[in-house]
């Protein structure tokens, strides 16, 4: 092939990925008694789709497989194949070893002969077993007689092709059929070629190659009638499935000749069969297709730090120019307030570029919870809520692995078998429920069950077991708290899907790698919730600058209810040391940032700085800070990239005049009040060591 | 290890460079491959509750660097902040860190044989750091292995589980 047909690898791979992610869905929600046929076509297309591409591409072992694949779901199609649950995990795990095909070919690398074989060879039994019962050898065979009338000659035009690639172009098309003639003008490629395949079926090989909306098709009216019969020996041999089915053929011939007939005549047929359901779907993926673009990461993510960059340099103008006279400097400062504006609103636009749905993420799950219930035997009900809430790309991605180990416990753990279920007064199936939510600047998470619910005192022996310190008293926030430990596990038996305790310590730490926290409800014989509290995007918050001492915080907006200066007597002190504050009723931990942070020349009474209530994870507390300064968006960037994490503060960022700020971690200062004597110690035994 | 620091230095012969600064009235070398670039000293955002050497963080073209004052680390020179205070910006790792000295004076290279085993010594700097002393002509050079240092727990610029 003279098209240097690599460049066009990616674009397969991504659609491929994504045709099975499709079917997969589809599988899932079919229901084998009563299939929709609409579903199996979606199915059917899909196959079909890669077979085509991974034909053009010269992968043979997908394309086998697909192909036989492809084969099954026509049948279905046509009822003659009567699905049931186990068909439908037989049609699951060729899904799964397409994927898997699809990641060898990705690495350049063939794909295993072994799986390749066993699924291939299941493929056939099932195709052999169900063929047969139906005598679908039968019927298969007139509709591919029938199937010429629809072939015959076409013209296709392809818009936007150049010289040189239109000679590579009208190859290919030749391997479709015989080209009766062919043109190139003004870019655009004429080809009149006579066949049996479908316009579908090239449009689903070259779809690879150009843009669907390059191509159109016109019968052509001149077209020798006689040139039909030609065509349908023909298409047998130049159809690009075709040189494998017949390979396959003999081999199957020695078994039982039916399914090598209808093998055989598939190339032709589903051509046509799929003609009227793939029209409505081209027609709807057009409109569809034309309003979107695949555009790297790497190149948004360049265009993030650029207006990151860009909003940085506007505050600092902004900085410069707000002592200006507005009298003298009002174009300048009326140009600066809209620069501000422009700004903000490009970067929430560029913002919004990264953000994908949590949908991306929920689908994976009714695949993992089938397969783990019927590992488990289990009966599981799964619902996903908020599928629409948007996060981050960088964030959807790493939230999928421990959300998975969270729905293997909860499925593992949490719900019981169905006499337990049913002993214990609650319907025999369980409830799984993912659900994601918007929280002001967070996305919240919650996986709840209405399984066993935790057991404290087995938690709380096995902790002493491990050599925790705990004790009888501790709150069941805290008890929950310890199933974090590295190396804790509560199952009575270690299972091949969760219970090594290996996995609840790093679900933990992942989460709180991406700036988030983890909390457990949980009620004996009622279930568990776990709730997973993210930020939206890791790289820009809305934040409010304060000053204390000589320094500059920065406070996540989205934590602070409200700001106040206090009076004396709403402070009271409990235990000589810490201090509450009284507000409207309620009394908050009063947290001193200057002592937390050991902050010099900073305002220490209380009442002549201001005070921010802040809340996190469902806690509140007061802030003291000396001033507040003002409310900015800022680009957070990692302090760990080059040193390490710091208690307290959770990112650093650049303010206007170039300086750098720390972010406040808002969660673990609400903990502070606690810590402070540790942090307080650490800090002069350090200093003690340097002297 | 020493050693081996050594035998590495032999090993690519002539040629080896060293960057040259002062620290108090001694001098140090370290290899001149880990160097990103030398800067003058400017305001650093303190870090609340880190050892007094680690002035804090600073801005260096929209990367946070830490700026490490080794003056203090080593309790060495008047730890004063002027125009002329230097930093040097190491690259490590894919990690950057800028340490502050007293003085860049030059570029040194040293064959093998200039470089000599480390007698075991003192508490403030570890041998454990210490490539060997190099002598040239009658200067003595405190040769150091920036990385090992840089990424040592005791220099707390590094989570211990990264």
């Amino acid at each position: 092939m003279s098209i240097d047909i690599t460049e066009f690898y990616q674009t397969f791979f991504e659609e491929a990925e994504e045709l099975l992610s499709d079917m997969e869905q589809q599988l899932l929600q079919i229901d084998p008694s009563d299939p929709d046929s609409e579903q199996l076509n979606a199915i059917f297309r899909a196959a079909h789709s890669i077979k085509g591409g991974a034909g053009t591409f010269g992968f043979t072992v997908l394309q086998e497989t697909t192909h036989l694949f492809e084969n099954l779901l026509d049948k279905a199609r046509h009822h003659e194949l009567t699905l049931d649950p186990t068909i439908i995990d037989i049609f699951l795990e060729t899904k799964d070893m397409l994927s898997d095909q699809l990641n060898a070919y990705r690495q350049q690398t063939e794909p295993d002969s072994a799986t390749y074989e066993r699924i291939c060879n299941t493929l056939k039994a099932l195709a052999e077993e169900k063929g047969q019962g139906a005598g679908v050898a039968d019927t298969a065979a007139p509709v591919s007689a029938a199937s010429p009338a629809k072939g015959g000659a076409m013209v296709i035009r392809i818009a936007g092709v150049a010289a040189d690639n239109a000679t590579s172009l009208a190859e290919e098309l030749a391997l479709f059929g015989t080209v009766l003639d062919q043109q190139h003008a003004n870019d655009v490629l004429t080809v009149q070629l006579e066949t049996a395949t479908g316009e579908d079926d090239i449009r689903a090989v070259l779809c690879f190659v150009v843009d669907d909306d390059q191509i159109t098709f016109e019968s052509a009216a001149s077209a020798p009638s006689e040139s039909a019969a030609a065509t349908l020996t023909e298409s047998a041999v130049v159809a690009p499935a075709a040189e494998e089915v017949e390979q396959e053929a003999p081999e199957k011939d020695d078994a039982t000749p039916p399914p090598a007939v209808d093998a055989a005549a598939v190339p032709a047929e589903p051509a046509k069969a799929a003609a009227p359901a793939a029209k409505k779907a081209a027609s709807a993926a057009a409109s569809s297709e034309n309003a979107s673009l695949r555009v790297s990461i790497e190149k948004i993510d360049q265009i993030i730090n650029l207006v990151g960059e860009l909003v940085i340099t506007q505050s600092m103008l902004e900085q410069g120019t707000a002592d200006f006279d507005p009298v003298t400097h009002g174009s300048l400062l009326s140009g600066m307030n809209q620069l501000q504006r422009n700004a903000r609103d490009l970067q929430e636009a560029v913002m919004s570029i990264r953000m994908m749905p949590m949908d991306v993420v929920f689908n994976r799950f009714p695949r993992l919870v089938r397969d783990l219930a019927g590992k488990l035997g289990k009966q599981v009900e799964l619902e996903t809520v908020g599928k629409s809430t948007e996060l981050d790309k960088g964030l959807i991605e790493r939230i999928v692995d421990p959300l998975t180990h969270l729905v293997r416990n909860s499925l593992d753990h949490g719900i019981e078998t169905p006499d337990r279920r049913l002993a214990a007064g609650k319907p025999a199936a369980g409830r799984l429920t993912l659900s994601a939510s918007h929280q002001g600047g967070n996305i919240l998470i919650e996986i709840s069950d209405d399984g066993a619910g935790l057991n404290r005192d087995r938690i709380l022996n096995k902790a002493r077991e491990s050599g925790l310190a705990v004790s009888d008293a501790m709150s069941d926030d805290d008890v929950w708290q310890l199933i974090f430990a590295p190396g804790f596990s509560t199952a009575e038996q270690v299972t091949d899907l969760s219970g090594r305790g290996v996995g609840m310590d790093v679900v933990k730490r992942n989460i709180a790698q991406m700036g988030g926290h983890v909390d457990i409800l949980s009620r004996p014989g009622q279930g568990t919730t776990t709730r997973i509290v993210l930020p939206l995007t890791l790289a820009i918050l809305d934040g409010m600058s304060v000053r204390v001492g000589e320094e500059v915080y920065i406070l996540p907006l989205g934590a602070i209810k409200e700001s106040m200066q206090v009076s004396p007597e709403d402070i009271s002190t409990v235990t000589g040391s810490d201090r509450v504050l009284h507000v409207r009723g309620e009394y908050l931990p009063l947290v001193e940032l200057y002592r937390v942070f050991d902050i010099p020349d900073a305002q220490q009474d209380v009442t002549k700085g201001i005070v921010m209530i802040v809340q996190s994870e469902g806690r509140s507390f007061a802030l003291q800070v000396d001033q507040l300064i003002g409310q900015h968006q800022v680009v957070v960037k990692n302090l760990e990239t080059n040193y390490r994490r710091v208690p307290g503060i959770s990112a650093a960022t650049i303010l206007g005049d170039g300086s750098v700020a720390l972010i406040l971690d808002i969660p673990a200062l609400s903990r502070a009040p606690q810590d402070r004597e540790g942090s307080h110690a650490g800090h002069h035994r350090s200093a003690a060591a340097l002297h | 290890m020493e050693a081996s620091a050594i035998d590495k230095v032999q090993l690519e012969g002539e040629g080896h460079e060293f960057l040259v600064f002062r620290l108090g009235a001694e001098e140090y070398g370290i290899d001149i491959l880990s160097v990103q670039e030398i800067r003058g000293y400017e305001g650093v955002t303190r870090i609340a509750n880190a050892p007094s050497f680690i002035k804090g963080v600073t801005n260096l073209r929209g990367v946070i660097v830490p700026i490490v004052d080794l003056r203090l680390k080593f309790a060495l020179g008047n730890a004063d902040y002027t125009a002329q205070t230097v930093v040097i910006v190491l690259n490590i790792g894919h990690r950057v860190v800028g340490v502050v000295v007293d003085g860049v004076s030059d570029v040194l290279a040293l064959t093998g044989e200039q470089i000599k085993p480390a007698p075991e010594f003192g508490s403030t700097l570890s041998t454990h750091y210490l490539m060997g002393l190099g002598s040239l002509d009658d200067r003595m050079l405190i040769l150091v292995d920036i990385e090992k240092l840089m990424t040592s727990e005791e220099m707390a610029l590094i989570d211990k589980a990264a």
